[in-house]
């Protein structure tokens, strides 16, 4: 009961927008055997191609407000070590929330996720910067989130059309 | 403030003779109530015009189109349409004189009429239709002629039913499929059908108000535009609004048979002048917009595949709480019935939004064949219409407990 490329993409596309929705109600709004739908996101998710389900959360809008920051950072590869194993010493710490290997200035690109512009810059320079192989970082704060992942992060979308259109 | 003048007397009889609408009060309700409700009562995309289109407006202003086009549209614009009408729906015009661009479907389906109305003449309009056939074919001065259809023919034109109201006055049949309120749409079949009947009415023009043919589910639209027999006495209107989003822009257009053309464009010429400058050229970028290893438009089948999603969701849940409703496979409506309650569908409505916060159209504002059923639009916000359809059932097992008690 395997799915069609196009059927899985359908699936996958829909999902990346909308987590939340039951295999029942995927199958009806796509056109797919429900049956079929549970199949694929399990073997999808055991395949790592679904990694996660996350929520857009616009944080500054609770009681808690941290700071994101994005990190450049510029290693020197080393023998037997490589990108991955350097990045992995990195992104491992919980407050990492992204890494990314870069084309470009510079090597990896860290976004960190913590209480105040304080402990981002206390992190960094006790954790990143003395890292085996950094050879220097830089940080950007994050001053306001206007798209998060495809979402808009506005308080309130409008409709701006009448009420009634026959 | 009184006044020396007697207005009613001072107004048109045409005018003063067009009927208001049947649920104006309805209108006011909803309207005063804006704000705190919600509404599956609006015929027009819940998406905002995608960005890609809006850039191209902000350029063209950038670019000082700010004057008027040639009467018909611009030659670019007019050249991408015909290809894309073309490859599309299998409709071939020709962009220098087939075609006209108007201010949205609307305009188009006037210039026909008055390019086509003597007195005497009869128009049908199956029904439940778009409102503003009737008004204007009434300010056109000719007949009108109502045809009821069915939801046991899920509301399509049969030629059978169709040939019950010809006769040697009819000057046109005005259609709208994918259909304003019912969502009905029509098979290749349907039309070839309404082809052969027509063959015996040779003074009869097709008008083919074709609005939302690029929300079609399942099946690709059929144009009776594309069939041999219908294609040189069809006046086809179509239009950016539905398809792309486009509802404010006021863009539309009429393809068919040079004579035909020329007598809406000199109408045209002179009402109007021209379409709008800038949403041509929005037009123009939404046809040129890329395309998907189908061959469609990504931006359009985005939409698309999102409303078809909805309304697989909103037929099943009707279907969870009772109402009878076909599947509709075209444009953003499904059009249940509401007989078994006994109220009329404005009765109805009124209750369900004072009671619930929810509006949905009454089917009595389309033609009285839409009475005892309702529009729900489906272009709205999964959200909403998800909590829409709670309301909808709450409300709908009130009435049955009170029926029964």
């Amino acid at each position: 009961m395997g799915m069609t490329n196009d059927e899985r993409r359908k699936l996958l596309k829909y999902m990346s927008n909308h987590a939340r929705t039951s295999c029942e109600e995927l199958a009806l709004m796509l056109g797919l055997d429900e049956a079929a739908v549970e199949a694929e996101i399990a073997s999808l998710e055991k395949d790592r191609v679904i990694l996660g389900y996350n929520t857009v959360i616009a944080w500054d809008r609770t009681e808690d407000d941290p700071v994101t920051a994005l990190i450049e950072v510029t290693v020197t590869p080393q023998r037997d070590l490589g990108f991955d194993r350097l990045a992995r010493r990195l992104y491992s710490h919980p407050q990492v929330s992204s890494c990314y290997l870069m084309s470009g200035s510079y090597d990896l690109l860290l976004i960190i996720e913590d209480k105040s512009l304080k402990d981002v810059a206390r992190f960094v320079s006790d954790h990143i910067a003395p890292a085996e192989a950094v050879l220097s970082t830089k940080t950007h704060f994050i001053l306001k989130k206007y798209k998060v992942n495809g979402t808009d992060c506005s308080a309130q979308l409008a409709d701006r059309r009448e009420a009634v259109i026959l | 403030m009184t006044s020396k003048y007697n207005y009613d007397q001072l107004l048109s009889s045409e005018v003063k003779s067009l009927k208001p609408s049947a649920i104006r009060h309805f209108f006011d309700l909803a309207n005063r109530m804006k704000g705190e409700i919600i509404s599956l009562s609006i015929g027009e995309p819940d998406f905002v015009t995608p960005w890609l289109l809006r850039e191209a407006g902000i350029l063209a202003i950038e670019d000082g189109y700010t004057h008027y086009s040639p009467n018909r549209g611009f030659h670019d614009l007019l050249e991408e349409l015909a290809q894309y009408l073309a490859e599309r729906f299998e409709a071939p015009y020709r962009p220098e004189d087939e075609l006209l661009l108007t201010v949205g479907g609307s305009e188009a389906i006037d210039l026909a009429l008055r390019a086509l109305i003597n007195p005497g003449d009869e128009v049908v309009i199956p029904e439940p239709a778009y409102v503003a056939y009737e008004a204007c074919t009434h300010l056109s001065g000719a007949q009108i002629r109502h045809l009821a259809l069915s939801a046991d023919d899920e509301f399509r034109l049969t030629a059978e039913k169709l040939r019950t109201v010809m006769n040697e006055n009819t000057k046109v049949v005005l259609t709208g499929f994918p259909n304003n309120p019912t969502g009905a749409t029509m098979s290749r079949h349907d039309w070839l059908q309404v082809a052969e009947l027509l063959d015996d009415f040779p003074n009869c023009i097709l008008i083919s108000d074709e609005l939302y043919a690029e929300l079609s589910y399942g099946e690709c639209h059929v144009s009776p535009a594309s069939i041999e027999r219908l294609r040189n006495r069809c006046i086809m209107i179509g239009g950016f609004s539905k398809a792309f989003a486009m509802t404010g822009w006021r863009l539309g257009y009429a393809a068919g048979p040079d004579p035909l053309i020329s007598a809406m464009g000199k109408i045209h010429q002179y009402m109007i002048m021209s379409a709008p400058t800038l949403s041509q050229k929005v037009a123009l970028a939404a046809l040129r917009a890329p395309r998907n290893s189908n061959g469609e438009i990504e931006l359009l089948v985005e939409m698309r595949d999102a409303y078809d999603a909805r309304r697989r969701f909103i037929l099943k849940r009707l279907s969870e709480i009772g109402l009878p409703c076909f599947e509709p496979r075209g444009a953003f409506y499904v059009f249940p019935s509401i007989a078994e309650f006994g109220l009329s569908s404005n009765q109805f409505c009124e209750r369900l939004l004072e009671e619930k916060y929810l509006a949905v159209v009454p089917g009595s504002a389309f033609g009285p064949s839409g009475e005892s059923y309702v529009r729900i639009s489906y272009a709205a916000s999964m959200a909403q219409i998800r909590t829409a359809m709670e309301r909808l059932e709450d409300f709908v097992s009130t009435l049955r407990t009170a029926s029964k008690s």
